[in-house]
Order: structure tokens, then sequence, then C-alpha cells
């Protein structure tokens, strides 16, 4: 069977009884795909064992580039390429570097990491959006189970579990 | 499901001989810096004469009281302050730590008089304000700009007679400050007893009423007792500026006691958590002062105003204060931004032990620049006295702020919010 094709979707009412299914399932070894739910659900992340985002080092990164493009920038323009007598100055006064420095580092900072995550997230405008369940954006949790990374569990065991944890239904999902 | 009430509310820290021998070795150290420091500058004799006024070692002696006074009344208030704007804010996540805030208060009775006391015995070796030559248009020492602002200190009296409206207002502020201090710490004492919400509500009232009154009185207070040491020279932005000042280092010192109580096994419904959200505010804080320091000094460099840029000639172009211009950027920006950067740092207690230590140093720095330069010009400087003081007032803040933290529970047991406080998740 393909991967990331085949679905089976345990739909949960409760954030507490879902966190705890996600705990007790993890612990029967059983994958969990993704878990769509329509607000931050406090710990949810932890359970299912998501290391940290490694955005703020993209963000970080970005900064850098900001500040040092700001500062070349400025020295080339200001000492080099253009050089103007300005308030009895030096031509590379350091001080008056620093609005623009910030502000380059803040919005290379900002617009590098919105870049980075909308392309980590295949967030391009003519993605197509895959819905597991519409319930998911309203008042549901949906929990999503690839049939194809746990091909060693029995489908039915894997149905159980959900149902035993506390789903309020079991169904399946296959995306073309 | 875990819950707040699990937890011993009733605990209260115990003031154990251990720490305050700590305490009393550092201010025994502290005190014999500062006798050093004494009979060094003392035994060393003046600096000669300086422009008709000889330089007595007691000028540099009230200075250091001066700064202290200023910084530890700062650091103080600013823990009432804080306590305030978890209840003006409704903010439910500092619930545990509200007693520490309110600790700090403590010392401000004890300020009012050091720092009333210090100003009749110092005031001519302070503020130049002060003679009353400045004044008097047939006197060489004539000052047209000071005369100018004169009734700023005097009014309603004559000029150079005797400062009424600046002793009111540094009476009427410590007055009132000492009054929202102990209607604010009465109130969360005696929820723990009754328990309900409505002391909550009245907290807030009179949280807002004490953030509107602070907010113009720190201003002024600023104007007064460190920006007229400087009495030609004015900054519009100075009030902000002494307030982020005193701000970072409040933040900083509430940060420190509550990762020593934790190491010492206090307040266990405290977790990473709540420490990681302290760690937050002291970098914000850290940078939000920066911003304001760099704004007064951009404005002044470009716009390079004699009258203005003066006040950075004596401490930029200065032997003495030039070098320590940049030891309070680094210890009041660099080090905090680069080193609290990561969220681990602000999640791990060591590196906040050592950045919140080197923040209160910083800023003491920081009021060390603003005070110095303008009493004692070239002969001031960080010696054995500064040191030797600092550790004085420092042992003694903390041995008031901490005796009287053990005075009752560590934790606002009866507030509403503690459970939300307990469940915190960031």
């Amino acid at each position: 069977m393909e991967r990331d094709k085949h679905f089976i979707l345990g739909i949960f009412d409760d954030e507490d009884i879902l966190l705890n299914a996600v705990k007790e399932i993890r612990d029967t070894g059983i994958r969990i795909h993704e878990v769509f739910s329509p607000y931050p659900v406090h710990g949810l992340d932890e359970e299912l064992g998501y290391k940290r985002s490694r955005l703020p080092i993209a963000a970080f990164l970005f900064g850098v580039l900001g500040t040092t493009l700001a500062l070349t920038m400025q020295f080339y323009m200001m000492k080099i390429d253009w050089t103007i007598i300005i308030g009895g100055k030096d031509f590379a006064a350091f001080p008056d570097f620093i609005p623009v420095t910030f502000e380059l580092t803040v919005l290379l900072a900002a617009f590098g990491m919105v870049g980075v995550f909308m392309i980590s997230s295949n967030l391009k405008p003519w993605a197509q959006p895959r819905i597991f369940d519409l319930r998911s954006t309203d008042d549901k949790h949906v929990m999503a189970i690839d049939i194809a990374t746990n091909a060693s569990v029995d489908l039915e065991k894997i149905k159980d579990a959900l149902k035993s944890s506390g789903a309020t239904e079991v169904n399946s999902k296959s995306f073309d | 499901m875990a819950q707040a009430k699990n937890y011993n509310l009733d605990q209260k820290f115990d003031f154990t001989d251990s720490v305050k021998k700590v305490i009393f070795i550092l201010g025994g150290i502290g005190a014999l810096l500062l006798v050093l420091g004494i009979l060094a500058a003392a035994l060393g004799g003046g600096h000669g004469e300086e422009g008709g006024h000889a330089f007595h070692w007691t000028q540099r002696l009230f200075a250091n009281l001066w700064i202290n006074n200023v910084y530890f009344t700062g650091i103080a208030i600013i823990g009432v302050f804080f306590f305030a704007i978890q209840y003006a804010a409704q903010a439910g996540w500092s619930t545990a730590l509200l007693r520490i805030m309110l600790s700090f208060g403590y010392w401000l009775p004890i300020a009012a008089v050091l720092m009333l006391v210090t100003f009749f015995i110092a005031n001519h070796d302070l503020f130049h304000w002060t003679h009353s030559y400045v004044f008097d248009k047939a006197d060489a020492g004539y000052d047209r700009i000071i005369d100018g602002k004169g009734n700023f200190f005097y009014w309603p009296m004559e000029k150079g007679t005797f400062p009424i409206f600046y002793i009111v207002r540094m009476v009427l502020f410590f007055g009132f400050w000492v009054f929202f201090f102990n209607k604010l710490k009465s109130l969360s004492y005696e929820e723990d007893l009754q328990g309900g919400t409505s002391y909550w509500y009245t907290l807030r009232k009179w949280s807002a009423i004490f953030l509107v009154f602070f907010a113009v009185s720190s201003s002024i207070s600023a104007w007064d007792w460190v920006m007229s040491i400087d009495t030609h020279w004015f900054s519009t932005l100075f009030g902000w500026y002494v307030f982020a000042s005193w701000f970072v280092a409040g933040l900083s010192a509430i940060t420190l006691v509550t990762v020593f109580l934790k190491d010492q096994g206090y307040l266990e419904m405290v977790n990473q958590n709540h420490i990681h959200d302290l760690g937050k505010f002291v970098f914000a804080f850290s940078i939000f002062w920066t911003y304001i320091w760099f704004s007064q000094f951009l404005l002044i460099y470009y716009a390079n105003i004699p009258e203005e840029s003066v006040y950075f000639i004596e401490r930029l172009s200065s032997d003495v204060y030039g070098p320590y211009i940049f030891v309070n950027i680094v210890l009041n920006f660099v080090l905090p931004f680069l080193v609290l950067m990561t969220r681990d740092a602000k999640r791990h207690n060591i590196f906040l032990k050592l950045v919140c230590t080197l923040i209160i140093l910083g800023h003491w720095v920081d009021f060390f620049l603003m005070v110095q330069p303008g009493t004692l010009g070239h002969n001031g400087g960080v010696g054995l006295m500064e040191l030797g003081m600092l550790l004085v007032y420092g042992s003694a803040f903390a041995f008031v702020a901490l005796s009287n933290l053990s005075k009752h529970n560590l934790i606002a047991k009866n507030h509403p919010m503690l459970e939300e406080s307990y469940h915190h998740h960031i």
C-alpha cells in the first residue's frame, strides 16, 4: 500500500481524552501521522513527540544577514560611493547607521522567517490542502494514522486502539 | 489531574542562619572595602585645587550614597510596580511569584529616610542648584539658566533659600509609594486569611490607581533626583530612561530571588515555564533600555547642540568615565541580548543567575554614570568606596526583602488565579 494516501481517522470530542489517546496509541507502537484540532491544544506537541521547531535558527541567520547587509550598504554608500559631509560627522559615522541597521535586521528576520515557514509547511498559493475531516475546523479533534507506515500492525487493532482510547468515531479516508 | 492545591501552599520561606550569614559576610566585606576606600581617600587627600573648589573625599562618599539611594529605591518600587502590573493586566501566570515582588517594597520606608537624610547633609555637594549664589545677580557665580529653572525647586519660597517644592515632591512620592505598598500588601495578606474573589477586584482597583500615580511620579523623581545634578542639561525622555534602568534591575532582582528560592527547594509550583517568562521579561526590557538609551544618545549626537551634547562629552571624552560607557552597553545590552536569546538559556537557572547578577551590576554602572560625572567630575571613578557601598546597600536590601518575605506565605494561597498559574505552559 502507498504511503501518505490511506488513513484511519479517530474523531475526538475532548482535548483531555485526545491527549491521553495520543499517549496510549503511541505506547502501543502505532505511529500517528498528524492530529488536527480547531485550536492549539497545550501539551499536544510534546505528547506527539515533535521536536522543537528550528525556525528561530532561520530567523537568527536572516537577522545576521540583515545586519551585515545594512552595515555594508551604508558603509559603501556613505564612505566609498558618494561622500557627503552631514552635520560635520565622519563619512562613516557608526551611530547614524544603527536605525537603518535595526530596521533591516528586523525586516529580513521577519520576512525570512515567514518565507522559510511557508516553504517548509508547503504553503504555496497553488497548493491543494488535504482536508481529512471538515469538522476539525469546528468542534472535533481528528487523529490521522497512516495505514502504510503502520503496515506491521493489524488494521482492526488500530481501530480498536482508537475506540478504546476514547474516539467517538473511527473513519477511513483516502486521497488520490 | 494535578492541581495547585496539591502543593503545600502554606509554605513559608525559612530565613535560615546560613543565608543570613552569607548576607552579613557580603555586607561586612562591603563595609570593610568602604572603610578602606574612605581611609585611602582621606589620607591621600584631595586632588588639589580645581576651579576654586577643593575636592574633599566626603563628596565622593555622598555621591556614592546618592547613587545607591536612587538605585535601590528604584528596585524596591519596581517590585511594587510589577506587582500592580500583574493585577492591572489581570495576569494569571505570575500568581506564584507575587509575594517576591511585594517583599521588595519593604525597602521603601528605609529608602525614604536615607534619601532625605542624604539630601539634607549633602545637598551642596550633589546639586549645584542648592547654592544660593547661583540665583544672586550681584554674585560672580550668578547663573542665568539655573535662575530660570529655580522655581521648580524653590517655589513658593524665594529662590536660593529652602527648596520646599523639591522636598515636598520627595516626601509626597515616598509617602504615596509607601501608602500604596501598604494597601496592596495588607489586601494581599488578608486574602490569604479570608479567601474569595473580592480581594482581587479591590487589589486591581488600587493597583490601577497606583500605576497612574507611578507613571507621573517615577518620571518627576528621575528629573529631581538624577537629572537635576546636571542642572543646565535636559532630556525629555530622561524619566523613561531612569524607569527603564530601574525596571530591568528590578526584574533581574525578582528573577534572582525566584531562582534562589527554587534552588533552596521552595516554590514547588513554579516551574521552567514561569522562569522562562521572567527570562523573557529581562531579555525584552534589556532591549527596551538599550532602545531608550540609544534614542537619547542618537538625537543628542546627531543634533550636536552644545547645551545638550555636553552631557555626553563629559562622559565619553573623559578618561575616568569613557570606558564605563562601553561597560554599560556590554553588560546591559550585548550580554543579555546574546546570552538570553535562546529558549534554553531562559529556562536554565545557571544562565539566569549569571545574566541577572551582571545586569544588576550593569545598571548600577548606569546610575554611576548618571550621578558621578556631574557631582565629582574627574575625581570620580569605580574604586573601593564604590564597590563597598554597593555591597553594603545590596546586602541591606537583600536582608530587608528576605526577612520580610519569610514572615508570610510564599504563595498567595487564596488568589483566584492560582490554578491558572499552576497550569501555565509555554
